[in-house]
């Protein structure tokens, strides 16, 4: 007999590792990426690429090179946080200007916090943020979907989004009529006015995906579903108060709502742990986002809306504690 | 179907030897009885070098009123008081007996007549206890306590309600499932008793669905008992915990404690036990023998042995074919709450509920990472905690905020760990930090 290995309990482990989460989420997001190669062919397929291999290669080098610690890119969180950071770029964005954003979400966004599971913001959208605030043009002129063959050449058009500021800011409600219906908003199906990010094209994929998690329990329904519903009755008590809003569906399929609501609000590390902290987090995402909108000065809010919750995420993992056993009343 | 409301996980369930009947096991050359198997004061020894005893002798008596007496469950001749590894892996005070012959107390009956409760009107609750602490019965799910302490409920406590564990939430272990079926009328006499010790008229069995034989054949026997339903309880690992049981049954929460389960009006006792409860009032036979599973994937015939107490480990290991040659790890108990042996000599005590093989591959564990923070421990936790915080806080040796997060419910269950994508040792951070704390609560109390 040889030597009997002495542990504690438990000594079965359900199976589940970092990488097979991670995975889950880049299957989760393969239908949107399928439906981007579809609406914006070979621009979306660099931008795709580029990102990945952009923020793999700078996870591999800084902790080979910087950290000199075992590198960590085979959990394949470098590879999301780059599928997601090209999901919200432009299809015609520059080679350059991606690796830039690469480097800004690993580098800053995620490194310098110490790596996987320290970083307090969401990598993708430091990345994604930095590019829209230093690139203001190449960020927000969308390609019009559509256009297989075309990368930096693609013709641009206005986006839902604006489309909504141009209405409320004119204090215009027939701005709108040039809104996609709200059916071929959500599968995605635009005959006109079809312009956008890679990943927000197709609400339809995007829900697919969020369906693919819960049914793998990657993620729980609580964040993605408070931000929709609060989204749906903020945006609608609007679109009823006056008419220059647009109607709460549109909203909801519009822009980055859906992506950012199901992929980019539930990673793991920088959103609450409890389910009433979701709930939580989820409701003030919604609300932000909305505000944002409406009121600010971008046409799209998710991104500064997760960003700003992310800040608030200990604060929310502080006081919203799980019910503990046995503080049910007894009936 | 009724489950505990609050986290739980599913682990493969591997019930290897549910098939297997109940086979009785060869009797050893010599019995090893540790005497502190039991929560509670260590039994004192009553026997002496040289001593011949018989099946069901008196060897140690309870060491104050939480503790219980151990019965030697071999004839022969005491050979020696001295010391043993036993489960827990400490070196503990034990008598050995040589055995030989196997002559048995003439007081037990050795007939396989069914006693009923109605067959002995003498019997009054006083009388019941009075037995069961005289054949030094103690919980026979794997924590031992004394049977006797809990059917007295403390001043001010009063009983409602009697619910038996035979939920068997581990997995690989098949003792309790293989008892209901080959001993069901047994079962609920010593259901009947227990229920008549603590003055109820109602009790509860809870059986895992993942039983469907067992909870066939006891319902069909229960028909003959009003006061005792059988409860199919959807198959969730820790559904056998004494609180997540209760709270499964009759959807009531203990709270924290110093809160025990009489506060909200439940005793529960595990399967086993109200067998040993049966055969102690109705047969006067101490506990000096119980079922174990000894299995395990690797091993050629997994199996379920009624074992004399004393009986070494490799003994059994060897009816079942002996010791696989890939072994890395041998668990006293199941595969998540059991603990792993130093050695297979280890003797089959009262808490035996399985002896678990593991191979090199299962016995290993995964590579630790960082915290990803998904939180699935805190969704996994049947008491409601932060395991990651726990654990965290745990390593840091901040007591105080341990203490304020509750660190003391924690059951010690390992749902945290098992689920932790990480592979964190979430379970062994959360165990220094509870006993540290309890032992920071005990020294403020005693000031």
């Amino acid at each position: 007999m040889g030597k009997l290995t002495i542990s504690l309990s438990p000594h079965v482990h359900s199976g589940d590792s970092v990488q097979n989460n991670m995975l889950n989420v880049i299957i989760a997001l393969v239908p949107a990426a399928l439906f981007s190669l579809y609406a914006f062919g070979v621009g979306a397929a660099v931008v795709m690429l580029t990102s990945v291999a952009a923020c793999v290669f700078f996870e591999w080098a800084i902790t080979r090179f910087i950290l000199k610690a075992e590198p960590t890119v085979c959990d394949l969180s470098a590879a999301l946080t780059g599928l997601l950071l090209g999901f919200n770029l432009p299809s015609n964005l520059p080679i350059w200007i991606i690796i830039i954003g690469a480097l800004v979400a690993i580098g800053i966004g995620k490194m310098t916090f110490g790596g996987l599971g320290c970083n307090i913001f969401n990598p993708a959208l430091v990345g994604r943020v930095f590019l829209l605030i230093s690139f203001p043009v190449q960020m927000t002129t969308w390609p019009e979907a559509g256009q297989l063959g075309a990368y930096t050449d693609a013709t641009t058009g206005a986006t839902p989004l604006s489309v909504m500021t141009t209405a409320i800011k004119n204090g215009d409600a027939s701005v709108l009529s040039q809104l996609p219906s709200s059916m071929d908003m959500l599968l995605g199906t635009y005959s006109q006015g079809g312009a956008g990010c890679l990943g927000e094209i197709s609400a339809l994929a995007l829900l697919i995906g969020f369906a693919w998690m819960l049914l793998k329990k990657t993620i729980t329904w609580h964040i993605p579903v408070s931000i929709i519903c609060t989204v749906f009755v903020f945006a609608g008590l609007l679109h009823v108060a006056n008419p220059v809003y647009a109607n709460p569906f549109q909203v909801l399929f519009s822009g980055g709502l859906m992506l950012g609501a199901i992929f980019m609000a539930t990673d793991y590390v920088s959103s609450p742990m409890s389910s009433k902290g979701q709930l939580i987090y989820g409701v003030a995402i919604g609300f932000l986002t909305v505000v944002i909108r409406n009121f600010g000065a971008y046409p799209e809010g998710m991104s500064f809306a997760i960003l700003i919750m992310n800040a608030f995420t200990p604060l929310i993992n502080n006081y919203c504690k799980p019910k503990r056993f046995g503080e049910v009343v007894k009936k | 179907m009724k489950t505990f409301r609050i986290g739980g996980v599913h682990p493969e369930e591997n019930k290897l030897s549910a098939d297997q009947p109940i086979k009785v096991a060869a009797l050893p050359e010599v019995a090893v009885f540790p005497l502190g198997q039991h929560i509670g004061a260590p039994a004192k020894a009553v026997v002496a070098k040289g001593d011949k005893v018989k099946v069901g002798t008196m060897i140690a008596e309870a060491g104050g009123f939480v503790s219980a007496g151990i019965y030697s469950s071999v004839s022969g001749t005491v050979q020696k008081i001295d010391t043993v590894i036993d489960a827990s892996g400490y070196r503990k005070p034990a008598i050995y007996i040589k055995v030989e012959g196997d002559e048995w107390e003439e007081t037990i009956d050795r007939s396989e007549d069914l006693v009923k409760a109605a067959d002995r009107p003498d019997l009054t609750p006083e009388l019941i206890v009075e037995k069961i602490k005289n054949a030094g019965l103690v919980g026979m799910g794997g924590a031992c306590f004394p049977v006797h302490v809990k059917l007295c409920p403390p001043p001010g406590a009063k009983a409602e309600c009697v619910i038996i564990n035979a939920v068997e939430c581990e997995p690989y272990l098949t003792a309790d499932h293989r008892l209901m079926l080959e001993k069901a009328d047994q079962v609920l006499v010593g259901v009947d008793l227990i229920m008549k010790a603590v003055k109820v008229n109602k009790g509860y069995i809870g059986i895992e669905e993942n039983k469907p034989d067992a909870i066939k054949l006891m319902t069909e026997k229960a028909q003959a008992y009003p006061n005792i339903e059988i409860v199919p309880l959807k198959t969730k690992y820790p559904q056998g915990g004494e609180k997540q049981l209760i709270d499964a049954v009759i959807r009531r929460q203990v709270p924290a404690p110093p809160a025990i389960p009489i506060s909200v009006g439940a005793v529960v006792q595990n399967v086993g036990t109200a067998y040993a409860v049966y055969e102690a009032v109705m047969k006067n036979k101490p506990l000096f023998e119980r079922i174990v599973t000894v299995t395990g994937k690797s091993l050629a015939q997994p199996s379920n042995f009624l074992a004399r107490m004393g009986t070494p480990m490799s003994q059994l290991i060897e009816a079942c074919g002996g010791l696989p040659s890939d072994t890395g790890k041998v668990i006293g108990g199941g595969p998540m709450m059991g603990k792993a042996l130093m050695n297979i000599e280890v003797p089959i005590c009262k808490g035996s509920s399985g002896v678990l093989i593991m191979n090199d591959k299962e016995a290993k564990r995964g590579k630790v990472s960082s915290c990803i923070r998904c939180a699935k421990c805190v969704s996994a936790c049947p008491m409601g905690l932060e395991p990651f915080l726990l654990a965290t806080v745990s390593a840091k040796a901040n007591w105080e905020k341990a203490e304020a997060e509750d660190i003391t419910s924690c059951i010690e269950c390992g749902s945290c760990q098992f689920t932790c994508p990480s592979h964190r040792p979430l379970l062994d951070n959360i165990r220094i930090g509870k006993q540290t704390v309890m032992g920071i609560i005990r020294a403020r109390n005693t000031k």
